[in-house]
């Protein structure tokens, strides 16, 4: 169970402006602009829910996947965010216990080693009992096709294989809760699919909650019921991907119906 | 201790993929290492001591602070390049991991090509523990070990407070080089030859003189007090405030992100 209530987040920015005259000046004297990267952000998720949280780029997504992974803490003025019964930056080490997260665009494989070794090194990170260790991985090696590629170093993988392997690393230890943020960014088709067929399947079987942010219209129409819009830092809409339909022209694809959403906010 | 173990495997599997980098780094390190001994040895052909030590004595702090150095730079390299982590994001990977933060940085990292300058430090060890007319009675051998562990955790600290800087600014890190690669340059004399100031600053403030000039004058017998031998283990105290900075700076990356 994921609450977040009135969460409000800002970044302080130096700026000046530029040139070695405006470069001088901000040695003495800084100008800030404050940025409210989140405002007033309230949402629930309930246990075994699929959630695409979706918005522009700079809306507020990552942010709110980091304060929900205990990376980030929001602003204390009376928000709350309570994930399990938990305060993700005031109990990180229980808290990151059952949670998976997947940062797209970023790899925790090591980099010059087969992917396996990789795996065996987070089972040990994550204290994982060795029986979960193999269930899950050969549940999971044998869903993404991964018999083959995890004998192979990180840096010989093809970038479809090597999300999986993500995947796969984030799931070892039986979370409850996965965040993925952009699994599917610059996959091929197939990978694409073999993605969101596991992911739906995850879900299913295992009744693991899943948040995912995305730019790919797809992945929520074959992913997700529920779509939780947010831009400029605050939600826009909370509702299902029917309700969505509902508000635009009828015959649009998902991928005009967002881009029109963006511009009827003016985000 | 396990688990650094098996990160400590994980290392040596991923450097022994590039094995003639790793050689020739390891070489490398040899060799830089030997100019500052190169550095030491032509003082002594023109002088024949440097205020009141001999050669051979002035190579103990040579080889104590190299050897110091060196161990503290192949463990704790995650921290001695510690904005790198916060840029390709490794570090908000280890937020999300259920184990201690700088244990994880600390096992993330680890500099096996800096064993090239521990080499050289320990072939000169090699050359004075018999020459320096030392005798080596057990107080003495735990004094040396003293200062080598203890240097090199002090050593460790100035990188977490490098570490805990960088959270604060990416620009003008460079200062902390005057006290980790200074302190390493300029150690391989006693400090008391810097004059009374810089001895007194490295005595409070950044304690290295902590760990090699006061031991050094009880290994050499001018001083007789055990006081000497054990001021090491005082310097130890500087880690506490460097451990409340970097958790300073870790609150403050968590409110800010960046």
């Amino acid at each position: 169970m994921i609450t977040l209530k009135n969460i409000n987040k800002t970044f302080r920015i130096a700026k000046r402006k530029a040139g070695f005259g405006s470069a001088v000046k901000a040695l003495f004297s800084r100008e800030y602009e404050y940025v409210h990267a989140l405002r007033d952000v309230s949402f629930t998720v309930s246990d075994g829910e699929m959630v695409g949280y979706i918005g522009p780029n700079g809306a507020g997504k990552s942010t709110t996947i980091k304060i929900m992974c205990g990376v980030l803490t929001p602003e204390i003025d009376g928000g709350t965010c309570e994930i399990n019964g938990r305060i993700p930056w005031k109990n990180r080490v229980a808290h990151v216990r059952e949670i998976g997260v997947v940062f797209g665009q970023r790899s925790q494989l090591w980099w010059d080693v087969p992917v396996i070794d990789s795996f065996e090194l987070i089972r040990d990170i994550y204290k994982t009992d060795a029986a979960t260790y193999k269930r899950n991985l050969n549940e999971l090696v044998e869903l993404l096709e991964l018999s083959e590629i995890i004998k192979t170093p990180a840096r010989s993988l093809s970038l479809g294989q090597r999300m999986r392997c993500e995947i796969v690393a984030s799931l070892l230890h039986s979370p409850k809760i996965l965040f993925l943020d952009e699994p599917t960014i610059g996959l091929d088709a197939v990978s694409k699919l073999a993605v969101r067929q596991f992911i739906k399947k995850l879900n299913a079987e295992h009744k693991t909650t899943v948040l995912l942010t995305t730019h790919d219209m797809q992945d929520i129409e074959a992913l997700t019921q529920r779509i939780i819009l947010i831009g400029k830092g605050q939600i826009l809409m909370d509702g299902s991907l029917a309700e969505l339909k509902k508000k635009s022209p009828t015959g649009a694809n998902a991928e005009e119906m967002v881009a029109a959403l963006y511009k009827e906010y003016e985000i | 201790m396990k688990l650094y173990a098996k990160f400590f495997m994980m290392h040596i599997k991923s450097q022994m993929q590039y094995k003639t980098s790793f050689a020739f780094t390891f070489v490398g390190q040899f060799f830089v290492a030997f100019t500052v001994f190169l550095g030491v040895y032509f003082l002594f052909l023109r002088f024949d001591a440097v205020d009141d030590f001999t050669y051979q004595e002035v190579l103990i702090c040579f080889a104590v602070i190299l050897l110091a150095f060196s161990l503290a730079e192949m463990i704790g390299r995650g921290f001695d390049r510690f904005p790198m982590l916060l840029g390709n994001g490794m570090f908000d990977r280890a937020l999300v991991r259920p184990r201690n933060i700088v244990f994880q940085v600390l096992a993330g990292t680890i500099e096996f090509t800096r064993l090239g300058r521990a080499l050289q430090a320990i072939v000169v060890f090699a050359y004075i523990i018999p020459t320096s007319g030392i005798v080596w009675t057990w107080d003495k051998i735990l004094t040396l070990c003293l200062m080598v562990v203890c240097g090199s955790l002090l050593f460790f600290g100035l990188f977490l407070i490098y570490a805990a800087f960088s959270f604060f600014t990416v620009e003008g890190l460079e200062f902390m080089n005057i006290f980790t690669d200074g302190g390493r340059e300029h150690g391989r004399l006693p400090f008391s030859v810097y004059g009374d100031n810089v001895l007194r600053f490295l005595t409070f403030v950044i304690p290295l003189a902590l760990v090699q000039y006061y031991p050094l004058l009880y290994l050499l017998g001018r001083e007789e007090s055990m006081f000497y031998a054990f001021t090491p283990v005082i310097s130890l105290l500087f880690l506490l405030p460097c451990y409340a900075l970097f958790r300073l700076g870790l609150s403050r990356y968590k409110s800010t992100g960046s």
